[in-house]
């Protein structure tokens, strides 16, 4: 690998300021042709910033971007695209009613004499796209009969449409299975290979190392460090991340109350999941394990009042209860910190106490009448208590990141005082610092008598947390473990349904 | 989630003061444009300013801002109900077809109340229990509401109300204060008590921001809205007891058109038409703001037709002003 002088695109010394929090200070950042440069911090370290900077969405404050070693100002996304900067981002915007070859050409279609769109030079050179990409599909389907995996590889094609000399791949692995990851590996060695310098955003240790050469680390909106990933390992790159050295060790509990609080007798849904049973104990921590599609979630919804169960029985303190409505299930101690947060969890655009206070207004109230100062009290009882990091309590929640949006997510489910709070992937997307954090909530909040259950996908997390597991496969439970038993192959074979073969063969 | 390490930080409740916050607000900018309006009333006509005349000119605003307080409401939770027009009129050949029999005033008042509130339950239903959209059913509704009206009236108007009856749209409480000037004041306060002072107020604003959430949040959401069509309805129904009152006739035609008045009411009070914020202060300036140009352009002898291009230009006009400061704003630098 020979090394370029000058960086594709450099980012010097590149300050922005939002009102309250500096996302960006003097943050320096290069990346170089036939390079993957892995960008590395903890939530709120300022990489999507940074993203946005680069993408032309926002402008800096203080700093300039050179391309190519000349300084540039993108007024608006476009400029950053016609200056060959392009973006896969997150959560990537296509069109589900378009074709991929509309999709990929969107805002720059070949055109005909005419000016009307050139359909078949455009299926044409989408097909051509699609096909240097490993990309089997008629570039003539509507999206929305792909796959979630064939939806990010039209993603990509779109970036490479444009001709992009640097690519910026926001945590491009979030929603894919094991062999597309594979073959997003291959195609990122492809585009090295074409020259293109790329940004690589993820919070998986194991993907930075297999597949950048560089990597920059941020920490609270600074540049903390940059070098080549041969030159460090995974422990000097957390530390650095966070700061201080993060041991992976879980924390260690000790559950002793043997109280049942939750009895779910004999759930069931027309085609989620059925025969569903299990029983909660005071401050247990009970693992729910299971495939992608396994129902873990449909279920949890149910209990709490989402979806409606077509039958089954649900006992609180060993009195039944039906649960109707999530208000049901919220006046009956339950609470859901739902996955998708930013759509099921904050409300952007209401103030972060009255966040907190949504579900718990019938306390802080006086026969319907709301009341501020217990308001305020209340959020900022449970800001406190998480470590929210915002401006005021009147801040818009949209304006926080995304760790501490998920913070005031939690601390509105605190504050109703359940007991039992169901947390599905807790961890997901979150960087290494947070859950590591997070986890010790949890055993603290199981310390204070709160029964939680996890709903992970996250074989370490499940087994290191739990006290018991319960693993689902197609909407029924097969197994609980607890203790020894919990192994991470006991766990992939039940739900994957080898276990039974295997014992089969044993006998 | 603490570090252990480092204490809890402390957060303010609020980075700006309440004067701030008021002197920043839409509000304080309507209200300058209503008080410019007064000037420039004043100042073209020498009929403006004579306490008679201005009572005359609150007729051009009260009934309308009765729905709008609803409405506001209705908008801000993300619906909307394009029917208050047509309600206005059912409800009104509703009052005039029990008149031709002998009702009294009291059962006439009752009727304009009921068949509001059933057209709202009406929409109601459709909306938050079949889950169809709102703009499409209440456009539905529109045309069967007035359809009704003309089924029963045709090209004939029903006379003949009690004389007791024209109390609400005509009567005055003392000097030159009229009964639909009070009861606007009346429904202001509580609608903007239920808005900004209660539960059900912070229900709405979050479910206008994000539904899903709300839902998770257990508001129950459906429920809400029910609530909200119901009383948007109720309001079209107190809107035609004042409105058949005033003119003390019926005509299938009656507040042909004045749903789009209330929604531009609405907005021009600062609520956003895609839900989420809006209150309920803005909408009694923008009623003014709205009454005072109409009043104004009347004594000057401005036809109907040019006093609507003159709404339009105020209303775009007054929601593109913030707009064109923070594209100003952004140009200088700072986004």
């Amino acid at each position: 690998m020979t090394e370029p002088l000058t960086p594709v695109v450099s980012m010097d010394a590149i300050t922005k300021i939002f009102p309250g929090v500096k996302a960006l200070d003097a943050v320096h950042l290069k990346l170089y042709a036939g390079q993957v440069t892995a960008l590395v911090g903890e939530n709120g370290a300022g990489k999507s910033t940074t993203v946005k900077v680069l993408t032309g969405i926002y402008r800096p404050d203080e700093g300039t971007v050179r391309i190519d070693g000349t300084p540039v100002t993108f007024t608006d996304p476009n400029a950053a695209s016609d200056n060959g900067i392009t973006a896969i981002h997150q959560e990537t915007v296509l069109f589900d009613e378009l074709s991929v070859a509309e999709n990929i050409f969107i805002g720059h279609a070949p055109r005909t004499r005419f000016g009307l769109i050139d359909r078949h030079a455009m299926y044409e050179a989408a097909a051509r796209l699609l096909r240097s990409i490993g990309a089997n599909f008629d570039p003539r389907t509507r999206l929305r009969h792909l796959g979630i995996a064939n939806k990010h590889l039209v993603a990509i094609a779109r970036a490479l449409s444009v001709d992009a000399r640097v690519v910026i791949m926001d945590e491009p692995t979030a929603a894919l299975s094991h062999k597309e990851i594979e073959e997003l590996y291959e195609l990122i060695e492809n585009l090295k290979s074409q020259g293109k310098a790329i940004l690589f955003i993820s919070h998986k240790f194991d993907e930075i190392f297999r597949i950048a050469d560089r990597y920059t680390v941020f920490r609270d909106g600074a540049f903390i460090d940059e070098g080549l990933i041969d030159d460090i390992d995974r422990d000097g790159l957390v530390k650095l991340m966070v700061g201080r050295a993060v041991d992976h060790i879980f924390p260690t509990r000790e559950m002793t109350a043997t109280e049942d609080v939750l009895q779910v007798v004999g759930y069931a849904h027309p085609t989620e999941f059925a025969d569903i049973g299990f029983t909660l104990k005071r401050g247990e921590i009970l693992g729910f394990y299971g495939l992608v599609g396994a129902g873990r979630s449909e279920f949890m919804q149910s209990l709490f009042g989402i979806t409606k169960p077509s039958k089954g029985v649900c006992k609180i303190k060993g009195k039944i209860r039906v649960i109707r409505s999530p208000a049901d299930a919220i006046s009956n101690g339950i609470v859901y910190v739902p996955e998708d947060r930013g759509k099921q969890g904050a409300v952007i655009g209401l103030p972060i106490f009255q966040n907190i206070t949504l579900p718990s207004l019938g306390r802080t109230s006086r026969s319907g009448f709301l009341r501020m100062v217990e308001e305020f009290a209340l959020a900022r009882e449970y800001a406190e208590r998480l470590d929210l990091r915002a401006a005021s309590l009147d801040q818009d929640v949209g304006q926080l990141s995304g760790g501490n949006q998920q913070k005031v997510v939690i601390a509105k489910w605190l504050a109703t005082q359940p007991q039992v709070i169901i947390l599905d992937e807790p961890t997901k997307g979150i960087d290494i610092g947070s859950k590591a954090a997070v986890h010790e909530f949890m055993a603290e909040l199981a310390a204070q008598g709160l029964s939680v259950i996890m709903v992970s996908s996250e074989i370490p997390e499940v087994i290191g947390m739990s006290d018991r597991v319960i693993i689902m496969r197609d909407g029924r439970i097969v197994a609980e473990v607890a203790g020894d038993e919990m192994q991470p192959d006991v766990l992939v074979r039940h739900a994957a349904g080898i276990g039974e073969m295997s014992q089969l063969e044993d006998a | 989630m603490t570090d252990g390490s480092t204490p809890p930080r402390f957060i303010p409740d609020r980075l700006r003061t309440r004067k701030t916050r008021i002197l920043h607000s839409w509000e304080i900018l309507l209200l300058a444009v209503a008080i410019a309006i007064f000037v420039i009333n004043s100042l073209a006509s020498p009929y403006f300013l004579n306490a008679w005349n201005l009572s005359d000119a609150t007729f051009n605003f009260t009934e309308k801002a009765m729905i709008a307080f609803a409405m506001a409401l209705l908008i801000i939770s993300g619906e909307i109900d394009l029917s208050v027009a047509a309600i206005i009129a059912l409800a009104s050949t509703a009052m005039g077809f029990a008149a031709q029999y002998g009702a009294g005033t009291p059962e006439l008042v009752a009727i304009g109340l009921v068949v509001g509130l059933l057209c709202g339950v009406f929409n109601a239903i459709f909306v938050t229990i079949l889950g169809l959209p709102s703009i499409v059913v209440t456009i539905g509704t529109m045309s069967l509401f007035r359809g009704i009206s003309y089924i029963v009236l045709g090209d004939e108007a029903f006379r003949g109300y009690p004389a007791s009856f024209a109390w609400f749209g005509q009567g005055y409480l003392f000097w030159v204060f009229t009964v639909e000037l009070a009861l606007f004041a009346v429904i202001a306060v509580i609608y903007g008590v239920l808005l900004h002072k209660t539960n059900f107020g912070r229900a709405i604003y979050a479910i206008g921001n994000n539904p899903t959430a709300a839902l998770f949040s257990g508001i129950r959401v459906q429920r809400v809205k029910f609530i909200l069509f119901l009383l948007t309805g109720l309001m079209s129904g107190v809107a035609a007891i004042c409105l058949t009152s005033r003119l003390g006739s019926t005509r299938p035609s009656i507040a042909q058109g004045m749903e789009l008045e209330v929604v531009t009411m609405v907005v021009l009070g600062g609520v956003s038409i895609l839900g989420g914020s809006g209150s309920i202060p803005g909408v009694v300036i923008a009623a003014f703001v709205m009454g005072l140009v109409t009043f104004g352009l009347g004594l000057l002898n401005v036809p109907g037709i040019v006093m609507s291009i003159f709404i339009g230009l105020l209303l775009i006009g007054v929601i593109a002003l913030p707009r064109l400061w923070t594209m100003a704003a952004a140009k200088r630098g700072r986004t």
